[in-house]
């Protein structure tokens, strides 16, 4: 995978995961055109198309779009399956999970899809383990207190 | 100093502005704050303003400032500040800034972190971003983490070296080691990002190919255990235990398959099995199939199971779901080459998807059914790729109409069905033809001898409809001044002869002339065509008057021609019915017909020739011979390009006197874009005008005259003298000044010697 991208119906970026070494500047030529391309297709038309020179999977989710690019090589079935696993494990993560889930949590929405795909490949295919790991994480970022040694003395305040 | 707001909080506020510009007031205000906090070296809020700069980089807003402080956060102890910190890392910096590199020492004891979601950050942001410079430095550590018995960490190794890979391909070999145990593990995270890894270096490496290829029945087993196994939970997707590892080992066989017999065979069962006992209700299973497919047609399988995987694509063509129908057509596409028969068992279904909605899939099934198309199908095929012609989008039509006709070239039935499919083509598509289907198309009527008296018929009622589209109506004039004769004589044999005077079909092509629809070129055609039937038909003087008409046209294209017609009727009348005369059979190479004008400052001449010149021998002609002047042309093929011909000149001098100022011009039209005309003037070696020796016979010939010998003897005597007296500096002038001769010779050929006109 090569980038993904996620947007609303109104063509704003929700989300936006870069697998390869692109400028800002191209990064954000390359969002606002493919925003629009997908935004101009009609609900009957398929999931997938080619845009330039990359192949792009997207699918809707209520107001939000998910869309991939992929390498040639790649199984464009096989990526919309990896796009669901994503929108479940958001759901089970936020709980029924809706747009503005995202807009307000956008950093954990990341860190679960870091714990997902790394590099643009699935690391972990079970969902189980997935949210695991995201519960460990949130945990740790609750408890963590750096090493105590000579703070202790002063009691300082747990920063959050 | 108040504590900066909280993320959730500015997102809020963001969101209630009403109009851009208060959204950037918004930013700019929180910028400004966090820039100054930035500056304080805040330690504790670091963290939440660097993320509510992730918003606001989201939002499209510049956020560059705010890159240090990530590194910053990276290097802090805690771990929210990493887990922002990389975040942000991964959002505001790119490898091509130098910045990134700070990040490398950080990440390498983040490496080594004694909490393993400590280490799966540097790995993922390595993996996600890491430049070939950072590649390099952390790769022995990537190395000692792929073979850690901590499954977590295991798996984002994997492809963390495959990122490694990917920007420092050098580095494979050390990672050769860790990979030899890897897919003895059992945890389904580890398998799936090591046979990823795998296929990375055997897809890099031909010997890494060679090495892993014994790694094929353990994967044949792994895949079979997958699809054996009872219901695992944690796997399932829809029935099917984890189908993401599932097709990466089918991807990976297909590498390792790939012309290998062994390998090949030693899959065969499981792909089979595979393919036939995959629940194909959900998206999930055809997944699976369409990768299974995919490896079939790639490796050396045996035909029962190409049979079978093409019979795969043939049922999701039928499938409701239109990802599956697209997904068939492109893998048909592939295949269709080398399994053409087993394709075209499914050639009806194909062309049903020309009717789809979809603009990728009506694509896709055009380019498939003219890959389909055969002399046996020619017929049936052909009908439905016209009805798509008509109905199909603008963007299809050209290539569906340069199809049309390639297609009718190779596999015509008969002459009358090609030219009635042209005739089709022209009149729905007409403006979308490619540019070089009129030169074509003519040459196709010009050879099809028989049908010559239907064409013309056909072409001249499809101008009597419609004169918009331009290839249409070039082709027809082309036709109708070639053929006007038979037009006119009701000759036709194929069809109910059409009644038209010669007056009508004049009325016709002056119709074009003056029409605003018709462009320059047509317009020429017409003239042209126009000029011919002077010859076929017998109402010379009304073509003599439209002829004289066009000789003011303000059109420099028609000017020229109508001139240069009119000096045919006029002074060259005798020529015209040689030269008018019906086109021969063209061969293949030549592409169009064109007409050579040669005018000159001495005299005026010219001739048509016609491209089948290339094809027959033209003797050499006298193209002027008046007052001791003889220029003769004689034609001849280039060797050893037979598509370019070579015309040369020659001009002899028989007076006594020197002939001076010898200007020639050669005008040349403007045949098509793509036929190039290039004239190279070749100056043969012993010609005497620039032989330096010339001027120095001239000299001793003046220094002999002022001598005056009175016979033949004194004649030998004074030339010896006066050649011994010639002094060197003479001869060193005309030395010197030979080459200001020659680039002055040069400059009078491209401007007076040589004018080629093109017209």
């Amino acid at each position: 995978m090569q980038f993904m991208l996620l947007f609303s119906r109104q063509g704003k970026l929700r989300l936006q995961k870069w697998y390869v070494p692109l400028s800002d500047k191209e990064r954000k030529k390359i969002s606002r055109d493919l925003v629009q391309t997908i935004l101009a297709r009609k609900p009957k038309m398929c999931s997938f198309l080619e845009w330039r020179d990359l192949k792009i999977v997207y699918k809707r989710y209520a107001s939000l779009y998910f869309c991939c690019a992929v390498e040639d090589q790649d199984n464009e079935l096989i990526t919309l399956e990896i796009i669901h696993r994503y929108v479940e494990l958001l759901d089970k993560y936020f709980g029924s999970v809706c747009e503005l889930d995202i807009i307000f949590n956008f950093e954990k929405a990341y860190f679960i899809l870091d714990e997902f795909l790394l590099g643009g490949e699935a690391q972990e295919t079970s969902k189980k383990n997935v949210l695991k790991a995201i519960e460990q994480a949130d945990l740790l970022q609750e408890l963590w207190e750096p090493p105590q040694g000579w703070l202790s003395e002063l009691s300082l305040p747990a920063s959050t | 100093m108040p504590a900066p707001i909280r993320l959730r909080e500015l997102i809020r506020t963001i969101r209630t502005a009403r109009t851009q510009a208060e959204e950037r007031e918004m930013i700019q205000k929180e910028c400004a704050a966090i820039r100054s906090s930035f500056r304080e070296e805040d330690n504790t809020y670091r963290c939440r303003n660097v993320a509510k700069l992730l918003y606001m980089h989201m939002l499209g807003y510049p956020a560059h400032f705010g890159q240090l402080e990530c590194l910053k956060l990276i290097a802090s102890q805690k771990f929210t500040d990493k887990r922002i910190g990389y975040l942000g890392a991964m959002l505001l910096l790119d490898e091509r800034q130098d910045v990134h590199l700070l990040m490398t020492n950080c990440i390498k004891n983040d490496l080594n972190h004694s909490t393993q979601y400590v280490q799966g950050l540097a790995l993922c942001t390595l993996g996600c971003m890491g430049s070939s410079e950072m590649c390099r430095d952390l790769a022995g550590e990537v190395e000692k983490l792929l073979k850690t018995s901590n499954s977590y960490l295991r798996k984002k190794a994997a492809l963390c070296a495959v990122h490694v890979i990917r920007k420092v391909p050098e580095l494979m070999e050390m990672f050769l080691p860790a990979t030899k145990n890897l897919l003895s593990e059992k945890n389904h995270g580890v398998l799936h990002t090591s046979v990823v890894l795998l296929t990375e270096m055997c897809e890099r490496s031909p010997d890494m190919l060679l090495h892993f290829r014994k790694l094929v029945p353990q994967l044949v087993r792994i895949l079979k255990n997958l699809i054996m196994s009872g219901y695992s939970p944690e796997h399932d997707v829809s029935g099917i235990s984890d189908p993401f590892l599932q097709v990466r080992i089918l991807r990976l066989l297909r590498i390792l398959g790939r012309s290998d017999d062994d390998s090949s065979e030693a899959m065969n069962d499981i792909l089979a099995q595979v393919a036939t006992n995959t629940e194909t209700s959900k998206n999930v299973g055809n997944a699976i199939l369409y990768e299974t497919v995919l490896t079939i047609m790639d490796i050396k399988s045996e035909s029962g199971l190409r049979v079978l995987a093409i019979n795969i694509l043939g049922r999701f063509l039928l499938n409701n779901d239109k990802n599956i129908r697209y997904v068939a057509l492109t893998s048909l596409l592939k295949t269709v080459q080398t399994d053409h028969n087993a394709v075209q068992r499914h050639r009806s279904t194909i062309v049903d998807c020309l009717k789809d909605l979809d603009v990728s899939i009506k694509r896709r099934a055009m380019e498939l059914s003219f890959a389909l198309v055969n002399g046996n199908n020619i017929r049936g095929m052909m009908k439905e790729l016209l009805y798509f012609l008509d109905s199909c989008d603008p963007e299809f039509k050209a290539d569906c109409a340069s199809g049309v006709f390639l297609a009718a070239e190779k596999y015509a039935p008969s002459k009358r069905w090609h030219i009635d499919t042209i005739m089709r083509v022209l009149t729905t598509a007409g403006s979308y033809v490619r540019d070089d289907s009129v030169p074509n198309l003519i040459q196709l009527i010009t050879n099809s001898v028989e049908m010559h008296a239907y064409t013309v018929q056909r072409l001249y009622k499809a101008l009597l409809d419609d004169i918009s589209q331009q290839p249409l109506v070039q082709v027809s004039s082309w036709c109708i001044g070639e053929y006007g004769d038979l037009l006119v004589s009701g000759q036709c044999e194929e069809e109910e002869p059409i009644q038209v005077t010669e007056d009508e079909v004049l009325d016709v092509l002056e119709g074009l002339l003056v029409s605003n629809l018709s462009t320059p070129v047509t317009r020429g055609y017409s003239l042209t065509a126009i000029m011919k039937l002077s010859t076929r038909f017998s109402s010379i003087n009304r073509i003599k008057k439209v002829v004289s008409i066009y000789g003011s046209s303000i059109d420099v294209e028609l000017q020229q021609r109508a001139v240069e017609y009119n000096a045919l009727f006029k002074k060259y009348d005798h020529m015209r019915p040689a030269l008018l005369e019906r086109m021969p059979i063209m061969e293949k190479t030549a592409s169009n017909v064109h007409t050579m004008f040669f005018g000159g400052y001495v005299w005026y001449y010219f001739f048509t020739l016609n491209c089948a010149f290339l094809s027959l021998a033209i003797p050499p002609m006298t193209a002027y011979s008046k007052n001791g002047l003889k220029i003769e042309f004689t034609f001849e093929r280039a060797n050893p390009n037979p598509n370019i011909a070579v015309i040369t000149i020659h001009a002899t001098n028989t007076t006594e006197a020197d002939m001076t100022e010898f200007v020639f011009q050669a005008a040349v039209p403007k045949v098509s874009h793509d036929l190039s005309v290039t004239f190279v003037l070749e100056w043969p070696s012993q010609s005497p005008d620039l032989n330096p020796i010339e001027n120095l016979w001239r000299e001793l010939k003046v220094r002999v005259a002022q001598q005056q010998p009175q016979n033949i003897t004194a004649l030998e005597e004074i030339c010896m003298e006066e050649w011994a007296k010639i002094p060197a500096t003479v001869c060193e002038n005309f030395v010197k000044t030979y080459r200001k001769c020659l680039t002055s010779v040069i400059d009078n050929i491209y401007r007076n010697f040589w004018t080629i006109k093109r017209t």
